[in-house]
């Protein structure tokens, strides 16, 4: 079922990684995927989130300073 | 055969570093390139790799840590990516190819260069540091040991000139990443660069370099990054930067696990076990008539090796003659060192390398002393 999700897009793919391991360790919600080309036509990856984390997971990246791209809402 | 050449590759090494790289030859798909669980699998070992050498190295995060095949191509990354024709750079006589051969080609196409001397007796007085600067140096680049002598170069010395003066500092780490402190923020050292196969346990085909905060070095290759790919140029954040093309992450794996040896069994008791087999050697040879051993033994602490000739031989005829009679591997001749052997005066017979690893033992290292004492006896006639 295609619902709302979060993407959180990054600039290389070490920031995706330590994306994902910070959300490990903070218990947030999400898994890496591939960035849909509504966002960035090419390759990479991201951290795709049910939209009720947003603001939990915007707050992750400012305080951990994460490398993030940029942060969506996009109907998958 | 009894390995005593592990200042050039060490062997063996610990067996979980074997069975990382073959289970990830097995499992993993390319990392960046993709989200399915093989290429995940393969980019979270890469990340966890680069998080291990940021701690070890005092990095400013894991993504300053940028993978290469050997400290050879880090630091050709690391030179030719920070200095230019109208720089001058400050380096030493203790200096490996692999940093003399970038700085020479730059100084071809107009670099100033100045080496700090080192005496007939390889030794380097960090105090006429001050003596080379020019106003328009911007680097010194130095290696953390002599991979000739052992000697360890005096990096507080370094540092502190470094520092007077806001100069670069590129840091060649290949004989003591893992085994020495390296405290890269403390120090102010620019980029560390290493290799995986040496000091740190790992396999062969790893390597990179730490780079410092604010410090922006030019890409050296470019190509896929598995990112922005319609871009016309290399990224522009690190590591992504210096990394062109697939990543060696089966050796990567290898070399994780080598790190997780080495957090487990603690760099300072590798160091004092390997620098008390290379002094116990040293003790048992240093007296031998015709044996002549090169570096300062009086420092307080040295990298494990022990280099020697015997009277005016070809140290590629000793080296062979241990090797066949004796069974015990070392390194001849002139150790990619042209600078140091002139300075010592071994420039044709170049000199036999005994250097030490973890997994050496005591009786290894009596059987060698007994080897150079028949050889030195036989010398003598």
């Amino acid at each position: 079922m295609r619902e709302a999700r979060c993407l959180i897009t990054f600039r290389t793919t070490t920031g995706a990684m330590a994306m994902e391991a910070a959300c490990r360790e903070a218990g947030l919600p999400g898994r890496l995927i591939p960035v849909p080309r509504s966002i960035s036509a090419g390759c990479g990856l991201c951290w795709a989130a049910p939209v009720a984390a947003e603001r939990a997971l915007e707050e992750l990246v400012m305080a951990r300073r994460l490398d993030v791209d940029g942060i969506y809402e996009r109907i998958l | 055969m009894i390995y005593l050449d592990n200042a050039a590759t060490t062997r063996p090494k610990p067996p979980e570093v074997a069975e990382a790289v073959v289970r990830a030859m097995d499992g993993f798909g390319n990392s960046g390139r993709g989200a399915h669980a093989g290429a995940l699998s393969a980019a979270r070992t890469v990340y966890s790799v680069r998080e291990k050498l940021c701690a070890l190295f005092h990095g400013p995060g894991p993504e300053h840590v940028a993978f290469t095949a050997n400290s050879t191509l880090a630091l050709n990354i690391a030179i030719s990516g920070l200095l230019g024709p109208e720089d001058h750079v400050i380096s030493t006589d203790w200096e490996h190819n692999s940093v003399l051969r970038p700085l020479y080609r730059l100084r071809e196409r107009g670099m100033g260069l100045s080496f700090l001397p080192a005496d007939r007796s390889g030794r380097l007085d960090c105090g006429a540091l001050e003596g080379l600067l020019r106003p328009n140096t911007r680097a010194v680049v130095c290696t953390h040991a002599s991979n000739l002598t052992g000697d360890l170069m005096d990096l507080p010395a370094v540092g502190t000139f470094v520092r007077r003066h806001g100069l670069l500092w590129i840091l060649d780490a290949s004989q003591t990443a893992g085994l020495f402190p390296i405290d890269m923020e403390r120090w102010g050292i620019s980029a560390v660069c290493f290799t995986g196969h040496k000091s740190l346990l790992g396999p062969h085909g790893t390597g990179g370099l730490c780079v410092g905060r604010g410090v922006e070095i030019r890409p050296f290759a470019v190509g896929g990054t598995g990112v922005q790919s319609y871009s016309e140029r290399q990224p522009e954040a690190y590591p992504t930067r210096l990394e062109a093309g697939t990543l060696n992450g089966h050796g990567l794996a290898g070399l994780g696990a080598a790190l997780d040896f080495l957090e487990r069994t603690g760099a300072d008791a590798v160091r004092v076990r390997e620098s008390a087999l290379a002094r116990r050697f040293y003790e048992g040879v240093r007296r031998l008539p015709g044996v002549r051993v090169y570096g300062d033994f009086a420092a307080p602490e040295r990298a494990p090796i022990v280099t020697l000739n015997l009277g005016d031989r070809d140290s590629g005829e000793v080296s062979d003659e241990l090797a066949e009679r004796f069974g015990i591997a070392t390194r001849p001749g002139a150790h990619c060192a042209p600078r140091l052997h002139r300075a010592l005066g071994t420039t044709d017979q170049g000199a036999v390398r005994f250097s030490w690893s973890y997994f050496n033992t005591e009786e290894e290292t009596d059987a060698a002393i007994r080897a150079v004492a028949c050889l030195a006896e036989e010398e003598r006639g």
